[in-house]
């Protein structure tokens, strides 16, 4: 009978679905950072694959069609660039030279590290992305050659840095200014740093969600070149 | 704006990103020339954003959601996961406060330079 039940694409379907909500009530009751609904989804439908003995073949039949879904919600981050348009158009140039600046650094540092590391080509490319937003980074990272899981787990282990330290890093590192705190944040730690930098206000917000589309866009371009 | 016109518009969007990036010479990601063409779309007032309301609120507040059968593939690569954790950790961690100082000050010293020839066109 379970053979049947995980044949079907509605198996793979409801154990994604029941597994987020779980991992959502799981945050709410608890509201520690780490305790995101991502990660403890991920860990609840591997430890059922695993637990029932069902190959990722047959969990990938439903999980296709909710990974089908990245596109619209990658095209649905222009809202939030358009949303912000007066204060982009006011700092334009401040912010396109943040998230390039800021999009270079964290490209070839990584880059550098994983030379250092003698980390291999595809785990490399994988981790290239690690300060994009996850759509985008899982883009950059399968149009490398990368894995696009490793590359959604790096996205998540430095979203969380930023989201946890973002007030602590402007403070020591001397960056005062609302606007530079907010771009800082949102290129560091993308959609997960903007949670944090909302609560350090309005204009940090703003810019930071700002910076989550743009430099997922210029990180685009630069990994063309690589 | 009827909500099946929402799926539709967004979904016609990102069709029309993938056929962008089968004609483009290089290997552009089809989603994120689908958010191009929508930034164009909504910049042209072609598509106004509250009639995105009901879809992107839905597909932004659960966006988690989308991103766990992604993850989930880690099974297929475990072993280099665990083998070079330590490593991927320090990179990750590691780099964040890095990034975060480069625009910060980048950021600060535009914006300053700026204000400066504000400043001079104002005297």
């Amino acid at each position: 009978m379970l053979e049947m039940i995980a044949s079907s694409p509605l198996f793979g379907l409801c154990l994604t679905i029941f597994a987020f909500l779980a991992g959502r009530w799981v945050q709410g009751k608890t509201g520690w950072m780490l305790a995101h609904p991502l990660p403890i989804a991920t860990l609840l439908c591997i430890a059922a694959l695993v637990l029932l003995g069902i190959p990722y073949e047959q969990y990938a039949k439903g999980g296709d069609i909710i990974n089908m879904m990245l596109g619209p919600v990658t095209a649905l981050l222009a809202l939030g660039i358009y949303n912000q348009r007066q204060v982009l158009g006011r700092y334009f140039v401040p912010v396109l030279l943040g998230c390039t600046v800021g999009s270079l650094s964290s490209i070839f540092s990584v880059l550098g590290l994983c030379r250092a590391f003698g980390l291999d080509a595809a785990l490399a490319a994988s981790l290239m992305p690690k300060s994009c937003t996850t759509p985008i980074a899982i883009s950059i990272a399968e149009s490398k050659g990368g894995i696009a899981a490793i590359a959604a787990a790096a996205v998540f282990f430095a979203g969380n840095t930023g989201a946890i330290c973002a007030p602590l890093f402007a403070r020591w590192l001397r960056v005062q200014n609302p606007v530079a705190q907010g771009v800082a944040t949102g290129a560091c730690s993308h959609a997960l740093g903007t949670s944090k930098a909302r609560e350090m206000g309005e204009i940090q917000g703003a810019m930071s969600s700002i910076a989550i589309g743009v430099c997922g866009l210029i990180s685009v371009v630069i990994t063309l070149f690589l | 704006m009827d909500i099946i016109l929402q799926i539709g518009v967004v979904f016609a969007v990102c069709l029309a990103g993938e056929l962008v990036s089968a004609l483009l010479p290089f290997a552009f990601p089809a989603s994120v020339i689908a958010m191009l063409l929508l930034l164009l779309l909504l910049a042209a007032k072609v598509v106004r954003p509250d009639r995105l309301g009901q879809v992107s609120g839905f597909l932004l507040d659960n966006m988690p959601l989308f991103f766990i059968p992604a993850c989930v593939g880690i099974l297929k690569y475990l072993d280099a996961l665990l083998e070079n954790l330590l490593p991927i950790l320090f990179i990750c961690i590691g780099t964040t406060p890095l990034v975060f100082f480069i625009t910060g000050h980048t950021v600060q010293l535009a914006i300053r330079w700026m204000d400066k020839k504000e400043g001079r066109k104002d005297a």
